[in-house]
């Protein structure tokens, strides 16, 4: 359904743009109808960006995006509001998402005047209390305020019910319940887990492991704009393979055990590393070669790839070795 | 409607608000209506005596040379607001349309306004009028407006250019996208309202300041000569020693009134940004 086809992002930065800072590096997934993939990775590891190209906010520098088979940096005009019918996005600050000086069911407005200006006024009332019930909002007590009278979890379901008003069939989750305190997260959770069930599509952005595991079919591991490892979320969870995915696992703290001895953090010193393996300067399990070749993305078992050299070959790959530490 | 009954209720309760747009009115008014409560003209030789002290027949006295301070004082006004209006207006304008284009979209567009912005900032205004006057031998009061209009704006333009620059990256205005809105509603619609008291304000600047760059235009001899204004006044009663022979009726009114109109637009501004802004209202 959305395809992204060695996408990358470039961002010039510095005096007169002179240096260039790869924010995404050729990133291939794909997302099928009514299934979850997780985007995970750590602060600037490009996810977001992923989701904002996706949804037409930023240009990829190259590669392609296609949805239904056609390329979404086609469209214009009409056909890019269509397009905005079927694909919305969700952001991770329930307070910015909003104008501050208007009333929050302003989004709806909006969303009426924009995309249904044929419908009645009566009949779209009806319509946005169905979609705030659907959401588990009273529409009594959220209808009519501004947006800093409202709790982070009221407006973040305020945001998904936008999308469910414009019967969307993919959408972009940019870390929807990261700032939402844990009572109201399972309820957003569950709401997205319903979604799915009708047959929606999301893309995942989080930086949750556990949250990914709960909700998503299918992960993508990002490490500085690379894919370090993607496939089943299954297969990931239980027999992570790249040790960005490991040392990830490793600090997810759990509910059964103490924290006895943290993950080792390595740190090596490298100057401008523009080739090699862009974990190189963290990996416990580095070797020199790491730093010569990027290494590319292989199929190591059935929906389940890794980039790194420790599993080229297919011989050792179901037996990493120990991580140090 | 609800929400233009709710808006109106706001303001109607704003002191600040109502006192300012008051005292603007009145002065308003007096510029409207003042010329025809008086049989001189501002430049009119009417007192045969010089320098007099507010009397029945002349409200606010006469100046040195025995013109009458109420005429030039309603006429003053009168030029004032022109100028303020229009030349305020004018950079308003310029510099709205320079900051939102610069500001939302950004990028090379940006580089080349920023650039032309910062040529007009430096250009010494002065300089250049002197050039313009010894080219044109009459100059009207539209003149005078268009010249302050024309060359207040970079100041104005920058400031947007900043605020618009910060706003956009807001995830309200990527919602806004997403809903398929035009940039020039996003502007007009999610952008701006978000300033519009920094919009009225930078209104405010440009109008007191269109005001005094007229006073100084006028002082220099480059200003329209057929016309009087309050800075004008100011300045002749200051050449011709209203401060030293104590005639107070000569200076204090268009001072006063000046002091008087500025503040009331700042006033009108704080009570702008209570309505625009409803977490500064008090409930």
């Amino acid at each position: 359904m959305l395809r992204l086809d060695k996408v990358s992002k470039i961002y010039r930065v510095g005096a007169f743009g002179g240096k260039a800072l790869l924010a995404v590096n050729k990133v291939s997934f794909e997302v099928h109808k009514g299934q979850v993939v997780s985007l995970i990775g750590e602060s600037g590891s490009g996810k977001s960006t992923i989701g904002k190209m996706i949804l037409r906010l930023l240009k990829p520098s190259e590669g392609k995006i296609t949805y239904n088979g056609e390329d979404i940096g086609g469209f214009e005009g009409e056909a890019l509001k269509n397009y905005y019918r079927q694909v919305q996005g969700v952001f991770q600050d329930p307070f910015s998402s909003y104008n501050p000086i208007f009333k929050a069911d302003r989004i709806f407005r909006v969303v009426h005047e924009e995309f249904f200006p044929q419908v009645s006024a009566a009949e779209w009332g009806e319509r946005v209390e169905k979609a705030l019930s659907s959401v588990g909002l009273n529409p009594a007590h959220v209808l009519n305020k501004y947006p800093h009278q409202l709790s982070g979890g009221q407006l973040q379901r305020f945001l998904i019910a936008r999308a469910l008003l414009l019967n969307i069939s993919f959408l972009v989750a940019d870390e929807i319940i990261s700032m939402l305190d844990a009572s109201t997260r399972i309820d957003v959770l569950n709401l997205l887990a319903d979604l799915k069930a009708y047959g929606l599509s999301i893309l995942f952005i989080t930086h949750d492991l556990s949250l990914a595991y709960y909700i998503s079919e299918q992960a993508v591991i990002l490490y500085k704009g690379n894919v370090a490892e993607q496939g089943a979320v299954e297969k990931i969870f239980n027999n992570p393979l790249h040790p960005y995915t490991r040392m990830l696992m490793e600090s997810v703290p759990r509910l059964d055990r103490k924290w006895e001895k943290g993950v080792r953090l390595v740190d090596r010193d490298v100057e401008n590393l523009r080739t090699g393996c862009p974990y190189y300067q963290r990996c416990p399990v580095a070797e020199p070669r790491c730093a010569l070749s990027q290494p590319p993305l292989v199929e190591v078992e059935q929906d389940h790839w890794v980039a790194c050299v420790h599993y080229e070959s297919g011989a050792d790959v179901l037996k990493p070795p120990a991580l140090a530490g | 409607m609800k929400k233009r009954s709710e808006v109106l209720y706001f303001t109607l309760r704003n002191k600040k608000l109502l006192i300012g747009s008051g005292i603007i009115l009145i002065f308003l008014i007096l510029a409207l209506i003042g010329p025809s409560f008086t049989q001189y003209k501002p430049l009119d030789y009417a007192s045969p005596r010089g320098a007099e002290p507010p009397s029945a027949k002349f409200w606010m006295g006469t100046t040195f040379f025995g013109q009458d301070v109420f005429s030039q004082f309603v006429n003053g006004l009168r030029a004032t607001f022109v100028v303020g209006l229009l030349g305020g207006g004018l950079g308003t304008l310029v510099g709205m349309l320079i900051g939102f284009t610069a500001g939302y979209r950004g990028g090379i567009v940006d580089e080349i306004l920023n650039a032309f912005t910062n040529i007009v900032l430096v250009i010494p205004t002065l300089a250049v009028l002197l050039i313009i006057a010894a080219y044109l031998q009459v100059r009207s009061l539209m003149m005078e407006c268009l010249f302050i209009g024309l060359t207040a704006w970079p100041w104005a333009a920058r400031a947007i250019r900043a605020q618009t620059f910060s706003l956009r990256t807001r995830d309200f205005v990527d919602l806004a996208k997403l809903s398929g809105m035009k940039p020039l509603r996003i502007i007009r619609d999610e952008i701006a309202p978000n300033m519009m008291s920094y919009l009225v304000l930078v209104f405010i600047l440009q109008f007191g300041g269109a005001i005094l760059t007229a006073a100084t235009l006028d002082f220099i001899g480059l200003g329209p000569t057929n016309t009087i204004s309050l800075g004008l006044m100011m300045q002749y009663a200051v050449l011709w020693g209203a401060l030293p022979f104590g005639m107070w009726w000569w200076f204090v009114p268009p001072g006063l009134a000046i002091t008087a109109i500025v503040g009331a637009l700042y006033s009108m501004n704080v009570g702008l940004d209570e309505i625009f802004n409803p977490k500064l209202r008090e409930i």
